[in-house]
């Protein structure tokens, strides 16, 4: 396993996030994170990533306990991961966004004088991610700018251009049209296959791509592990599905609703 | 693009080299304040541009830089002024890590406030020690050696308008490509990813503590420069010039000359100098006044005088027309 999460416990006040939660991931896997909202799924990659203490236990990566480590040291160590809300620098172009992670892969950030302008090496290892997520014309361009399927990918970009050993997509595809979404994943597979990310793991709430792309789905319910194994065992799980993403209960009041405005106008 | 603005600096350049033949000694006088406090923005603005944290207590800096000079010249009677940069570049680096050790654990507003108290509480310090820093009525400051030479033979106009001038120049220069390159270096663009988000800075493996704290540092350091500068150039330093309006006017400055371009501050510390000239000869409310500007710069143009000199430059050589948006 390359990182494992043993008896988590996460609270916000009085509200249990996660309440005894254990995974883990081995390495080489896609895995998914399912679960309606609040259910704790963003906790859980904030804990494993470092940008959240746990209340109660221990994340083990490569058999050592990473909690109360922070994020940067966590890059350093390998795993790295992206946002739910498109984390873009704003004013900064595409190819400075992912420079900055090549920056810190190579430990140049204490360079106070050098010329970045004239760093080939940071330049071509940046152009190269770049390239891997169809940036070719908007190398210049301010992620400000860009669509929200763009600012997205600039997101993943600079985290895969750390090349971490493990990362963690926190709804990669959300806000983007479905007819994207394809285009976002089948991207985002290609380039961890070339840049050689073999560990995935992405919270998603679009149930047509954690199938396609996941062979493990982990669901979460109200901070507990509601079901863990292979995407055609949860496939299977109605009970899961319609939990995870909520489908039961929202048709069932959506119909209460409509029936009773219905009542009301005759 | 780039060319014309070479052009342009060169231009600048040349003009500063020959101002001090064609200009009237006063107005001449009045431009080593524009140096100092240029010097002095430059580290201002690397705060406030590139790391996004708007300090409101940077006079310390400038009270750091102008009491080392004032005592190494009056004092210990040490009058080569580049003994007294450089020393005032050291405490001014100290201080800076200690009060940026606390500061930068806090953004916005907070950290804004936390400057201001401590901007204060050392000019409450230069007021009760009395017997070292003659409290309010300051301490006056000895003409310096430049490079080694003794220029105290020369009249007091000659000195300022000839070799003061030129020195203040050169080390205005020297410290503005070194901002320059810092900028412009890696360390200068995570910056910038720390003022946009820090949450995405982290994940990136930017420790965005150090990486405030190393900018105040530098910040503070060329603050401190300018003080000493400045203070040589008045002959006298006083708490006045540590007190929060002095921090204010370095606010002041930025925003009108534009803290979004690099060279924006130094165009609002020449208009805040020269204009505070001009105006005060008719009234003392020259605050009034300028409270006015920077309200109307602040709704009308943003980007403070700079970006509306840009804008009209890029009209004049036709690159968009009239009523486009640049």
């Amino acid at each position: 396993m390359i990182i494992e999460a043993q008896n988590i416990k996460k609270y916000y006040g009085g509200f249990c996030a996660l309440d005894d939660v254990s995974i883990g991931i081995n390495e080489g896997e896609f895995a998914s994170i399912i679960g309606p909202n609040g259910a704790g799924k963003t906790t859980l990659i904030n804990i494993l990533t470092g940008f959240l203490k746990p209340e109660a236990g221990r994340v083990l990566y490569k058999e050592e306990n990473i909690v109360g480590m922070g994020p940067e040291k966590l890059t350093k160590l390998g795993i790295t991961r992206t946002f739910q809300l498109s984390a873009i620098f704003s004013e900064l172009s595409v190819l400075d966004a992912i420079k900055i992670a090549v920056i810190s892969r190579q430990g140049k950030g204490m360079r106070f004088f050098a010329d970045l302008a004239r760093d080939k090496q940071v330049h071509e290892q940046a152009l190269e991610v770049a390239e891997l997520f169809e940036f070719t014309d908007q190398m210049q361009e301010k992620a400000i700018n860009l669509p929200q399927g763009k600012k997205k990918l600039i997101d993943v970009a600079s985290a895969f251009a750390l090349h971490p050993e493990i990362i963690l997509l926190d709804e990669p595809t959300s806000g983007v049209s479905t007819s994207d979404k394809h285009h976002i994943m089948q991207v985002l597979v290609e380039a961890s296959k070339k840049i050689g990310i073999n560990t995935v793991v992405q919270v998603e709430h679009d149930m047509d791509i954690v199938f396609s792309y996941s062979k493990r789905v982990i669901a979460i319910q109200q901070g507990k592990i509601l079901a863990d194994g292979t995407s055609d065992e949860i496939k299977k799980n109605e009970y899961v599905v319609s939990a995870a993403i909520g489908r039961k209960e929202s048709f069932t009041t959506f119909r209460d609703i409509m029936a009773a405005k219905g009542q009301q106008g005759a | 693009m780039k060319k014309r603005w070479n052009i342009i600096l060169l231009l600048i350049l040349a003009f500063a080299l020959v101002w001090p033949y064609v200009g009237p000694d006063y107005q001449v006088y009045l431009s080593l304040s524009l140096f100092s406090y240029s010097i002095a923005l430059l580290g201002f603005n690397l705060l406030l541009k590139y790391v996004g944290l708007l300090s409101f207590g940077h006079a310390l800096f400038i009270g750091l830089g102008g009491y080392t000079t004032a005592f190494l010249t009056s004092e210990f009677h040490i009058p080569h002024m580049e003994f007294s940069i450089i020393l005032s570049i050291l405490i001014c680096a100290i201080v800076a890590t200690t009060v940026g050790f606390i500061c930068v654990r806090y953004v916005k507003i907070y950290f804004a406030m936390l400057t201001l108290a401590f901007g204060m509480l050392f000019h409450s310090v230069l007021m009760k020690t009395y017997h070292l820093t003659g409290g309010d009525e300051g301490m006056a400051l000895e003409r310096p050696y430049l490079l080694g030479i003794d220029f105290s033979s020369m009249g007091t106009i000659e000195f300022f308008s000839g070799p003061f001038y030129y020195y203040n120049l050169g080390i205005l220069i020297i410290a503005t490509i070194i901002m320059w390159r810092i900028v412009h270096s890696p360390f200068g663009l995570c910056l910038q990813s720390i003022r946009d988000n820090p949450d995405k800075a982290k994940s990136l493996g930017i420790g965005i503590r150090k990486y405030r704290l190393y900018a105040f540092i530098i910040s503070g350091c060329f603050t401190g420069v300018g003080g000493a500068l400045m203070a040589t150039a008045t002959g006298h330093m006083d708490p006045g010039m540590v007190f929060w309006v002095h921090s204010a006017d370095l606010v002041f400055m930025t925003l009108v000359g534009g803290f979004t371009n690099f060279f924006g501050p130094m165009l609002g510390s020449l208009i805040f100098i020269y204009l505070r000239d001009i105006i005060t000869s008719f009234t003392e409310y020259w605050r009034f006044i300028f409270g006015a500007l920077l309200a109307v710069i602040v709704i009308l143009c943003p980007g403070g005088a700079m970006e509306a000199l840009t804008n009209f430059f890029k009209l004049l050589v036709g690159k968009t027309k009239p009523g486009e948006k640049i």
